[in-house]
């Protein structure tokens, strides 16, 4: 049986010619995002606003509005009703309540008291409250490991690559971050702590994609040298195209399962990690090679620099095997 | 390539039998794993609150509280030990701004109470540093302030004390393996896995217990009371239930402090009726029999938490010092209050902060659909990596199982914990391992284009690839770092995973596949390679 090779050998896509389609695009989601973000905003879970969120499990399928008034008849606030899964779980969520740091634990009880009173049969499922105080520190500790984390890879790429490079992975870190933000914009999915998780995995496996494809143009630097820099990033793209494709489908075969099968707690998580592999793969097939073109990466400006450095790959002709 | 030191193979297969070995337990139902020798060791992964149910409860004490609780004290204490003969006459005691005052009566006493006021403000730490800063003014007033040193010394011994209060009274709800930590410098964090209802938790963690009884005012004026008016040395106090207010002596006859048992039981004249059942250590006893006996036909009142509970009539004097409260208790209230008085009364009043509960359905039916996720995740992924790789996709398998094993071993060995997006870490991670695979078949696949003959293609796939499976991996591992470091709960359940993952998915990756192919090799010696 002849194995299955989903992208051909000896492929050679001209990637680079469409670059300024491509970065026009980029750029122009890059400006929505960032519109949305600014403008439409995020639906921040409790997490990060504070508040309280009640999931129940009817025993029969429940009129949404007849929900919806009984628990404002509680004087919390407007209630955000949601059904998960099948039509007989739901989860009520209310805005942080006025008053001292117990009030949103004192809210949840009532929420929790009104239901088990008003629905026999219904069984809670989860029960969260979250005061403004400690909202604030959660928020305060996700945006600061967001930062932290950008700034350590930063560094690190810094250390490990030229500047151009280094420039380069950081606009596609820059790139997926904000597309994945804007796309929580877009959607009003639940932005809460779980969601910082998934973008800052987001962020390994994009730079993950980038370096692999930066290591193969470093490798080709060194081995052909006399080559115009366009077909050399080309060919670079190329090459790793096949390992690019069949990572970035295993990673979304699983994460498309776990989004259909998977637990629906998890949901926003996965569809946010799903996005990022998406985007992650588009940046590092065409923005961050095209970025280098833009930066005037030279065919010998990063060969000098190394010079010492021993010549790694395709010199070496006899195996060195002992 | 082909030559692996025999020590290295060993070394690989020891590795991979530890880690399945550690697996194991985890698999094996608690029930079973109980009828093992206690010499086995069983390291287990356990289930985060999410998965168990359970709940987590963040609490915040209130330490504004706590200064003014030992102003209060300290004045109950210069009362005492001036009354103590030859008693200091003094007066005036007044607390404000987070100040103690009063005066001494006779100029000529000031250094008699100083004398007094010294030993009771010295620092316990061996610092030397004074509890209260002690001053006179005007000749005869003393002011006493509290050193930062004493407040912070205060303010740990009661959030020490707190986390043990804490603790009893979770373990006497007699829930298995509850976790009580302090968190910070003001918070204490409970978990209690698999707690059916954490709505009787927080209430008994939100009671301070503060027993007294107290004398009721005759006295006063029904309708200064209603205003919130009290006489001098009486206090208006709320009922607990049915609303209206009472007002009290401020001295308190007895406290909680001196109790050494409470019990919740039935009303002897009406079983449907609880009520707590309270014994006094010998000295409360004593108090409380001889302020009985001078007070007969007068009504004290039971407070809790500066809530009238009741205020019966002291119909005989009470000897024995044995007492019930009763006041429309029902059987989860009245064992509460006997839990709570028990343990003793909180320091600092706490307050639920952050609360995440999950029922064991709940938690139950994310595992199932994690585990199903999993399953066919990793099905689908072998399908794809079989028909793409085809006899190094059968090594990829090996490598993706071996590192589940792995993953699942390591987290056992560490006791590490499995929440929920833990599993979606595993799931993930398991999606990514085969990255190094990818890179190395590519890799294999380009040096067969070259044209290389088949062993050194392998040889130099498994080369060229190892530095792009080592810089991809550590922007993973710097990020699993961060998370772990700043995350919370969840999110850290996610780092741990991943982190492992990365580790394991290298070693399995690229040492153990490396392995197999070299075996293959060896054996075969293939002329060409189908990949």
């Amino acid at each position: 049986m002849r194995p299955l090779k989903l992208v051909p050998d000896n492929t050679n896509i001209p990637f680079l010619r469409y670059r300024n389609v491509a970065m026009g695009l980029s750029l122009l989601l890059i400006a929505a995002s960032i519109a949305l973000c600014v403008f439409r905003g995020f639906n921040l879970g409790i997490d990060f606003v504070g508040g309280q969120m009640v999931r129940v499990s009817f025993a029969q399928p429940v009129a949404i509005e007849q929900l919806r008034e009984r628990v404002e008849s509680l004087g919390l606030g407007e209630a955000t009703i949601q059904q998960v899964g099948n039509g007989r779980e739901v989860s009520i969520r209310t805005p942080l309540p006025e008053g001292g740091d117990a009030a949103a634990d004192q809210a949840a009880r009532r929420v929790r008291a009104a239901i088990e009173q008003g629905y026999p049969g219904a069984s809670v499922g989860s029960v969260e409250s979250v005061s403004g105080k400690v909202s604030r520190e959660l928020f305060r500790t996700g945006a600061i490991s967001l930062g932290l984390a950008m700034l350590a890879i930063s560094l690190y790429i810094w250390f490990r690559f030229e500047w151009h490079f280094g420039v380069g992975a950081l606009f596609a870190l820059f790139h997926d971050v904000v597309l994945t933000l804007g796309f929580f914009a877009l959607t009003q999915l639940e932005f809460d702590l779980n969601i910082v998780a998934a973008i800052l995995t987001i962020i390994g496996y994009s730079l993950n994609d980038t370096i692999v494809v930066y290591d193969r143009i470093r490798e080709n630097l060194r081995r052909y040298r006399k080559m115009a820099i366009e077909p050399l990033l080309d060919l670079s793209i190329n090459e790793t195209l096949s390992r690019t494709v069949v990572t970035s489908l295993s990673i979304g075969l699983v994460l498309a399962i776990l989004l259909a099968f998977g637990p629906d707690v998890i949901f926003g998580f996965t569809a946010a990690m799903l996005l990022g592999i998406v985007i992650g793969t588009f940046s590092s097939v065409y923005v961050s090679a095209a970025i280098l073109l833009w930066l005037r990466l030279k065919p010998d400006s990063f060969v000098a620099k190394t010079a010492p450095e021993p010549v790694t790959g395709a010199e070496r002709v006899t195996p060195r095997t002992p | 390539m082909l030559d692996f030191p025999r020590w290295k193979v060993w070394l690989t297969w020891a590795v991979i039998a530890v880690c399945a070995l550690a697996a194991i337990p985890s698999f094996v139902p608690e029930r079973l794993r109980e009828t093992w020798p206690s010499w086995v060791p069983q390291p287990v992964v356990n289930l985060g609150l999410d998965l168990a149910g359970g709940s987590y409860i963040l609490l915040e004490a209130k330490t504004d509280d706590l200064e003014a609780t030992r102003l209060d004290a300290m004045r109950e204490q210069i009362r005492l030990a001036m009354r103590r003969r030859p008693s200091v006459g003094i007066g005036d005691i007044s607390q404000q701004g987070g100040q103690l005052s009063f005066m001494v009566r006779d100029a000529t006493e000031v250094d008699a109470a100083r004398e007094r006021l010294l030993p009771m403000t010295a620092g316990a730490g061996l610092t030397g540093q004074r509890d209260w800063d002690i001053s006179v003014v005007d000749s005869t007033r003393f002011v006493l302030k509290p050193t930062a040193a004493g407040s912070q010394q205060a303010f740990e011994n009661a959030m020490n004390d707190a986390v043990e209060i804490v603790r009893t009274r979770v373990d006497q709800l007699g829930t298995r393996e509850p976790t009580i930590m302090r968190q910070g410098s003001n918070r204490i964090s409970v978990e209690v896995p698999g707690l059916k209802d954490p709505e009787a938790l927080k209430e008994l963690l939100g009671q301070t217990a503060r027993l007294e009884f107290k004398l009721v005012d005759l006295a006063a004026n029904p309708a200064d009371v209603a205003q919130g008016r009290a006489p001098v040395g009486s206090e208006v106090l709320p009922m607990r239930e049915g609303g209206g207010s009472i007002a009290v002596k401020r001295t308190a006859i007895i406290t909680g402090d001196q109790l050494v048992d409470a019990r919740a039981e039935t009303d002897p004249q009406n079983a449907a009726a609880w009520q707590v059942a309270i014994t006094f250590d010998g000295a409360g006893g004593r108090r409380f029999a001889r302020t009985t006996q001078e007070n007969v036909g007068k009504p004290f009142a039971i407070i809790v938490d500066d809530k009238v509970i009741s205020a019966p009539n002291i119909n005989e004097p009470i000897l024995g010092g044995r007492a019930s409260i009763s006041g429309g208790f029902t059987a989860a209230s009245a064992n509460q209050l006997a839990i709570a008085l028990r343990s003793g009364k909180l320091p600092v009043a706490l307050a639920v902060v952050q609360e995440s509960s999950v029922s064991a359905e709940l938690g139950a039916d994310s595992i199932r659909k994690g585990v199903l996720a999993g399953v066919l995740g990793s099905v689908a992924l072998i399908a794809f990596m079989l028909v793409t790789y085809a006899r190094f996709g059968v090594y990829t398998t090996a490598a993706l199982i071996v590192n589940a094993v792995m993953i699942l071993g390591i987290m056992a060995l560490f006791g590490a914990t499995l929440t929920l997006p833990g599993i979606a870490g595993f799931v993930l991670t398991i999606g990514a391992a085969v990255d190094a695979n990818v890179l190395i078949n590519e890799r294999i696949r380009e040096e067969l284009r070259r044209p290389r003959a088949a062993l050194p293609a392998v040889e130099f796939g498994y080369k060229e690839a190892s530095t792009a499976i080592f810089d991809a991996n550590i922007t993973n591992v710097i990020s699993a770092a961060i998370m772990f470091v700043f995350g919370s709960g969840p999110i850290r359940g996610f780092a741990v995973v991943l982190a492992i993952g990365i580790v394991t998915s290298v070693f399995t990756g690229v040492t153990f596949t490396r392995l197999l192919v070299s075996r293959w090799l060896q054996r075969e010696r293939p002329k060409t390679i189908n990949i």
